[in-house]
C-alpha cells in the first residue's frame, strides 16, 4: 500500500480539469500504454497570452492521475515562460510529496508541459541527439542528467524512482551510474547524448506506428510490442502477419531493420512463441 | 464501512475455530515443548496432533512433516537441501511464473554459478512437459514447479512433471502454498519429493509453514540450532502456530467440497458477469486447469493501481499485476511470461475467494466495478481512439 498525502488521494478522487480543449494553443503527449502511464495535456491562453485553460487525459496509477490534475490547477493564469519554471519538485510539493517510486509521476507532468509549450511555440522536439540510455522505458541521457541535477540524486535506484530508467532489465545501470558520476563531479562536461528507457520505449512504439504498422495495414497485417527487454523487443504479429509464412523475415529484415534504423543498432525483434 | 475481502490469495483471515483452539498456548499453556516437565510436555503432545492433521490433509506420514515459519522458509529450505545433498550437480530446473520465493533465490544462485532454466509457459499460463524432459540432465540437481500459481490460479501438471523429474533421477519440489487445502493433494498416489505450504493462505496465522520431505529423502537442513523437528529444523516451535495450522487443516479437509462447488460457483459468476459488462475485458489464464477461487482479469486502457484504489473507496479488496503496485516499474512477471500485453498487464486484477465470501459481496462488486472502469477509462487518453476504431471494425 502506498503511502500518498491526502492531498494526492484528494485530486485522484476527484481530479481537476479532465479532458480535452478544444482547438487548444499548446498540447503534448508524454508516455505510452507500455510504460504504464501516459499524459495528454491541452491548454488554452487568454488576450494576455496568459493559461486561461489547461485539461489532461491520463492513463495511470493514482499519483499520476493527481500529478496532472495539480500541474493543470498550477498552471492556470501563467504566462508560459511562468509555466516552464514549474518543477516536478513543484508539483509534489503541490501534492504534499510523493513516495520516492511515484516521482516519476511528477517528471511526466513537467514533460508534457514543456512539450505542450513547443508545440505551441512550433518549435521542433525538444532533446534532438539525446541518446536512450535506459532502453526498458526509452529514458534519454539528457533526461536523466536533468533529473539528477534538478533533484540532486545520487544513486541508480533514485533515478529510477524519479525517471523508471533502470527499472527494466536493469542492463543500463552502468550508464546511470556513469551519468550521475558525471553530473555530480563535473556538472559543466559535455556529455555525448544518450537515451534513457522511457524515451526508448516511446521510441519504439513512434518508430512502429509511423514507419512500420502503415505497411503492414496495407498487406491486411499488424504488429503488437508485447514487451521490451534492455535491447530485445518482443512482439506479436496480428492478422495477416499472424498466418504468413513469410512473417519473419519480415520481422527481421523489414521491422528489427527500422527499429535499428530510428532506435537503436542493437535493437533485436523477436516473436512471442505462439 | 464493510469490507469485501477478495484478496484470499495474498493472505486469508484465521477461522474462529482455529484462533479458539490457538488461544490457551499464549497464556495458559505457554511451556515448552522440549521441556522435562508436564507442563511443557503436555504441549507436544498438542503439537503431535497438529502435524496428524497435516498429514492428514496431505495424506502424508506425520514424520513427512516439517514445521516452519512460512512458505518463503520452507522453499528455501527445499532447494537448498537438493543442492546440497548432490554437491556435484548444478542445474535447476523452475519455471518463468513462480514465487519470488523461488524466482529471487534461483537469480541468486545463478550469480553463485548455478545454471538456471526456466521453462516458458504458453499464453495460458501452461507448461510443456515435453519441454522439461529436454531439459533434464544427469546435472540436474532439483525441479521446482509451484502447483497452483498465485497471481492466475493456473494448475500445473506437478504429479506428471514429478514421475518425470524422477525417471532422470531427479528430485522434484513444488511450491502448494495456493493449492494446498484448495485442491486435493494426495502425497500417497504421487512420486513429489518435497512440497512447501503456507499456514496464512488457509486460515491459519502467519508465520507457519511446512515443508513435506518424502520418506527416505535426503535432507539438509537450513535452520541449523535446535533438534527440533528432529533436527531438520532448529528453533523452538511457534506452539500456538502449528496448532492452529493443525486445526486449519482439519477445516480445509472438510470445507475442500464447498471449495470447489460454492466458492466456485462465486468466483464463475464474478468473472461471467464482470466479461458481459465490462467492455475490452478479458480472463488471464487457463480457465480449465485452475483453482476454484481465483480470476485474474484484464480491463484494457486503465490502470490496476487506480482501479484498487477506487475499489478501496468501496471497502473491496483485491490485488493487481500492474506495475504501479510492485513498484518495479514492470507488469507481473507471471503476466509477461505468458504474453499478456503490456497495455492488458497494467489493467490486471486478480480477485480470490474464499469459503467466507457471500453471494450478496460478490454482486456487490458485480454492480459497482463496470463504474470504477469506465469512470478510469473516461480519464484515460487512448480509450475513446480506441472506442471509435473498435466502431470502424
Amino acid at each position: 500500500m502506498w503511502e500518498y498525502t491526502d492531498k494526492v488521494k484528494e485530486h485522484f478522487l476527484n481530479p481537476r480539469n479532465v479532458g480535452e480543449i478544444e482547438n487548444p494553443d499548446g498540447v503534448a503527449e508524454v508516455g505510452s500504454l507500455a510504460c504504464g502511464d501516459a499524459l495528454k495535456l491541452t491548454f488554452k491562453l487568454d488576450e494576455n497570452k496568459r493559461i486561461k485553460d489547461a485539461k489532461f487525459k491520463t492513463f495511470g496509477c493514482a499519483s499520476a492521475i493527481a500529478s496532472s490534475s495539480a500541474l493543470t490547477e498550477m498552471i492556470k493564469g501563467m504566462t508560459v515562460e511562468e509555466a516552464l519554471k514549474v518543477t516536478n519538485q513543484d508539483i509534489a510539493g503541490y501534492l504534499g510529496g510523493l513516495p520516492d517510486e511515484k516521482m516519476h509521476c511528477s517528471v511526466m507532468g513537467k514533460q508534457a508541459l514543456e512539450k505542450a509549450v513547443e508545440n505551441y511555440r512550433g518549435a521542433p522536439p525538444l532533446e534532438a541527439g539525446a541518446k536512450i540510455i535506459c532502453e526498458c522505458f526509452g529514458v534519454t541521457d539528457k533526461e536523466i542528467e536533468r533529473a539528477v541535477r534538478e533533484n540532486n540524486l545520487s544513486t541508480v535506484e533514485d533515478v529510477t524512482n524519479y525517471t523508471k530508467a533502470g527499472g527494466g532489465c536493469g542492463n543500463c545501470h552502468d550508464a546511470i551510474q556513469q551519468i550521475i558520476d558525471q553530473v555530480r563531479s563535473e556538472p559543466k562536461t559535455d556529455t555525448k547524448p544518450k537515451l534513457t528507457n522511457i524515451q526508448k520505449i516511446r521510441l519504439i512504439e513512434e518508430t512502429i506506428e509511423r514507419e512500420i504498422r502503415p505497411s503492414l495495414k496495407h498487406d491486411g497485417g499488424d504488429i503488437e510490442i508485447i514487451d521490451i527487454i534492455g535491447n530485445r523487443v518482443i512482439v506479436a504479429t496480428r492478422g495477416a502477419c499472424s498466418t504468413c509464412k513469410a512473417s519473419d523475415i519480415t520481422l527481421k529484415h523489414f521491422v528489427e531493420h527500422r527499429l535499428k534504423e530510428f532506435v537503436s543498432p542493437d535493437i533485436v525483434v523477436e516473436e512471442v512463441a505462439k | 464501512m464493510s469490507i469485501i475481502y477478495l484478496d484470499n490469495n495474498a493472505t486469508t483471515q484465521v477461522s474462529e475455530e482455529v484462533q479458539e483452539t490457538m488461544m490457551p498456548y499464549f497464556r495458559e499453556l505457554y511451556g515448552n515443548p522440549s521441556s522435562m516437565h508436564t507442563f511443557g510436555g503436555q504441549v507436544g503432545r498438542e503439537i503431535r496432533t497438529a502435524r496428524e492433521r497435516v498429514a492428514a490433509l496431505l495424506d502424508a506420514l506425520p514424520e513427512e512433516i516439517i514445521f516452519t515459519s512460512c512458505g518463503t522458509e520452507s522453499d528455501n529450505t527445499a532447494i537448498r537441501s537438493a543442492l546440497a545433498i548432490h554437491p556435484d550437480r548444478k542445474h535447476i530446473i523452475t519455471s518463468r511464473v513462480e514465487h519470488p520465493a523461488i524466482h529471487v533465490l534461483c537469480a541468486q544462485l545463478a550469480m553463485q554459478g548455478y545454471r538456471i532454466t526456466e521453462l516458458p509457459v504458453d499464453k495460458n499460463g501452461l507448461i510443456d512437459l515435453e519441454n522439461l524432459e529436454k531439459n533434464l540432465t544427469p546435472d540436474t540437481a532439483v525441479v521446482s514447479l509451484m502447483w497452483g500459481n498465485n497471481e492466475t490460479g493456473v494448475i500445473f501438471p506437478v504429479e506428471k512433471a514429478a514421475q518425470m523429474a524422477h525417471e532422470k533421477g531427479v528430485l522434484f519440489h513444488t511450491d502448494a502454498v495456493q493449492s494446498a487445502g484448495k485442491i486435493p493433494v494426495n502425497m500417497k498416489t504421487n512420486v513429489i519429493d518435497m512440497l512447501s505450504m503456507s499456514g496464512h493462505k488457509l486460515h491459519a496465522p502467519k508465520g507457519i509453514g511446512i515443508l513435506y520431505v518424502r520418506r527416505g529423502t535426503r535432507f539438509s537442513p537450513f535452520l541449523i540450532g535446535g533438534h527440533q523437528e528432529k533436527g531438520r529444523r532448529g528453533g523452538t516451535e511457534n506452539t500456538p502456530g502449528i496448532i492452529g495450522l493443525g486445526k486449519a487443516c482439519e477445516l480445509a479437509d472438510k470445507n475442500m467440497q464447498k471449495e470447489n462447488t460454492e466458492v466456485k460457483r462465486l468466483r464463475d459468476k464474478l468473472e461471467k458477469e464482470l466479461l458481459a459488462r465490462i467492455p475490452q475485458s478479458r480472463v488471464n489464464g487457463d480457465t480449465v486447469n485452475r483453482l476454484p477461487n481465483t480470476t485474474n482479469i484484464s480491463f484494457e486502457y486503465v490502470e490496476g493501481e487506480a482501479i484498487l484504489l477506487l475499489m478501496n473507496e468501496l471497502g473491496i479488496c483485491a490485488s493487481s499485476g500492474s506495475a504501479c503496485t510492485s513498484g518495479s516499474l514492470q507488469p507481473s512477471h507471471v503476466l509477461r511470461a505468458m504474453g499478456v500485453p503490456f497495455t492488458m498487464a497494467h489493467g490486471s486484477i486478480r480477485f480470490s475467494l474464499s469459503i467466507y465470501n457471500t453471494e450478496k459481496e460478490i454482486d456487490f462488486v458485480i454492480e459497482k466495478m463496470p463504474a470504477i472502469i469506465e469512470r478510469l477509462r473516461g480519464m484515460s487518453p487512448y480509450w475513446n481512439t480506441a472506442q471509435s476504431s473498435c466502431a470502424s471494425k
